[in-house]
């Protein structure tokens, strides 16, 4: 099911939450939300899940707009809200019972659903246990298996890594990876490596307005775009080095990295490459050049760059 | 409806699980069965094979004992923010407030039937009205009815319970007597408006076994409003 979302505006007050902004999710894809804290991806969020209405837009989930169909939307969607809301005096497999009646499993297949989600979501041990004595990656399961339970076409999850530790996480990305096969996913994170991990498009948003969308390649290739290498040159004054390497035509910047070791940090300028200028440079002058690799643009810049301003 | 019943039978276990259940179900009889039975006016100092006493006072335990109950139905969920997976399944506000409103009419339902036993005893004592004792009943569940749906609209405003509670005796208050105060002080139009809007008349003259159309609309208006404002209050915050 495609997710659809024209001008999708919500005002808190004369505060603009999210100022129109569109967007598409196919199905099969993984989409990535990212975006400082209070950037609106929690609203926009909720806004696809029927629970917020917003100051106006059109989205639409499958065939069904939110606006005529909420119930029908509902009806597809699992959702995983931001902070995991649950019934904390419940036991984990009365929640999931009930969370599956209110879907209208039907009472023969009820039963099979929730083993399934217990086994899928590693939840065997503690499906006794009420809710509000599990440790918080348990109840994360829990919030994960309530969203899955009636196998819906979309899943939307408000940061659903979040409070797990680095195993959990691991499975958890995989999970998501496979349910995405078939499936329109939403994901939220603030981690970025994870969104790079699980997502197949990324989609950066801040003060309620798309700055970024694509591939984590294709972003990295736009924010990007000059070369960037680290050099470790031995055997000779490291200021002589540096302003050798600063007076190659090709160079933009250098930074020492690490005065002790000798390593450098080389911004070439745009559509210029100085790898090989600056072999030659040490042959020239008799220095050994013992390290020379490309550094990649992180996400992490990509990011920066867009949301700090 | 199908989820009318799977919310109200979760509100249910948790009335049971909280152990509110319980506390209330005490209480109440505890209360009702002192009062009847052993001090003040009680049944031996009228000394008529009639529940009109017990009536009396569930009139008023009732009046306390409801928003303890209601004042965490949507509190709570707004609170913890549990509200959000409810209202983001396919589930419609109606059916959450009727939900919430099944359970709690349950649970007065069951406390009230565990005082049949006063009714039998005083069959027992003398010749007793039996239509008067069961309106007299109809009418407890009628009170109690517009109670809980005060009690849940109040409980729809804030994420605190204690507001809940306060904010459903100031509104139930005066149905319970400021109304009839006023129209005991008034006369004409006022006087008769003020006196159709007391509760206590409406329910003197059903306990007394008269089970008039009026009183019937004058009950069921007032739940189907505190419902409808409820609706409107959760519909309002999205």
């Amino acid at each position: 099911m495609d997710i659809k979302i024209s001008n999708l505006t919500k005002k808190y007050g004369a505060q603009r939450a999210v100022d129109n902004i569109s967007f598409i999710v196919k199905t099969g894809e993984v989409l990535g939300f990212l975006g400082p804290n209070g950037a609106g991806k929690t609203t926009t969020m909720k806004a696809i899940t029927t629970y917020l209405s917003p100051t106006s837009a059109e989205i639409t989930v499958g065939s069904f707009s939110i606006d005529e169909q909420a119930e029908e939307i509902r009806k597809c969607i699992g959702y995983l809200p931001e902070n995991n809301p649950l019934y904390q005096d419940m036991p984990v497999i009365d929640y999931l019972k009930f969370v599956a009646k209110l879907h209208g499993i039907r009472k023969s297949e009820v039963k099979d659903r929730i083993l399934e989600m217990v086994d899928l979501c590693g939840l065997e041990g503690e499906k006794h246990k009420k809710i509000i004595e599990l440790s918080k990656g348990y109840k994360q399961r829990v919030g994960l298996a309530q969203a899955l339970i009636h196998n819906p076409e979309v899943l939307i999850l408000d940061e659903p890594t979040a409070g797990l530790d680095p195993n959990q996480i691991i499975e958890i990305r995989k999970l998501i990876k496979k349910i995405g096969k078939e499936k329109t996913v939403i994901l939220s994170s603030h981690i970025l490596a994870e969104v790079e991990a699980t997502c197949d498009r990324i989609l950066i948003i801040n003060k309620g307005k798309i700055v970024a969308d694509g591939t984590s390649e294709e972003l990295k290739k736009h924010a990007g775009g000059a070369e960037v290498i680290k050099v470790k040159i031995e055997d000779g004054d490291v200021n002589d080095i540096f302003t050798a390497l600063q007076s190659i035509d090709s160079v933009e910047v250098v930074d020492i990295f690490n005065k002790n070791k000798n390593t450098f940090e080389i911004q070439s300028k745009k559509e210029h490459s100085s790898k090989r200028k600056v072999f030659n440079l040490c042959v020239e002058k008799g220095w050994v050049l013992t390290e020379l690799s490309p550094l990649e643009t992180k996400l992490e810049d990509i990011f920066r760059e867009l949301t700090l301003n | 409806m199908r989820n009318v019943i799977t919310i109200a039978n979760r509100e249910l276990s948790s009335f049971f699980n909280s152990l509110m259940a319980y506390i209330m179900l005490i209480l109440f009889l505890g209360f009702s069965g002192f009062f009847t039975w052993l001090y003040g006016s009680d049944i031996f100092f009228v000394k008529q094979a009639s529940l009109t006493a017990f009536f009396g006072i569930a009139y008023w335990t009732l009046f306390f004992f409801i928003p303890a109950l209601t004042m965490r139905l949507l509190a709570e969920e707004n609170r913890s923010g549990t509200i959000e997976l409810l209202l983001t399944k396919p589930v419609s506000n109606w059916q959450v407030v009727l939900g919430k409103f099944t359970s709690t009419l349950v649970l007065i339902f069951i406390a009230l039937a565990l005082t049949i036993p006063y009714y039998i005893t005083v069959s027992y004592l003398g010749n007793i009205d039996h239509g008067a004792v069961w309106s007299g009943y109809l009418g407890l569940l009628l009170i109690s009815a517009v109670y809980i749906s005060i009690g849940i609209f109040a409980s729809s405003f804030s994420t605190n319970q204690i507001v809940g509670y306060l904010l459903a005796l100031f509104i139930g208050i005066f149905f319970q007597i400021i109304f009839s105060l006023i129209a005991s002080g008034s006369h004409g139009f006022i006087g008769e408006l003020f006196n159709y809007l007391s509760m206590s008349v409406h329910f003197e003259s059903i306990s007394r076994g008269v089970i008039d159309s009026k009183d019937l609309i004058y009950f069921l208006s007032l739940i189907f409003l505190g419902l409808i404002g409820t609706e409107a209050v959760m519909e309002k915050k999205k």
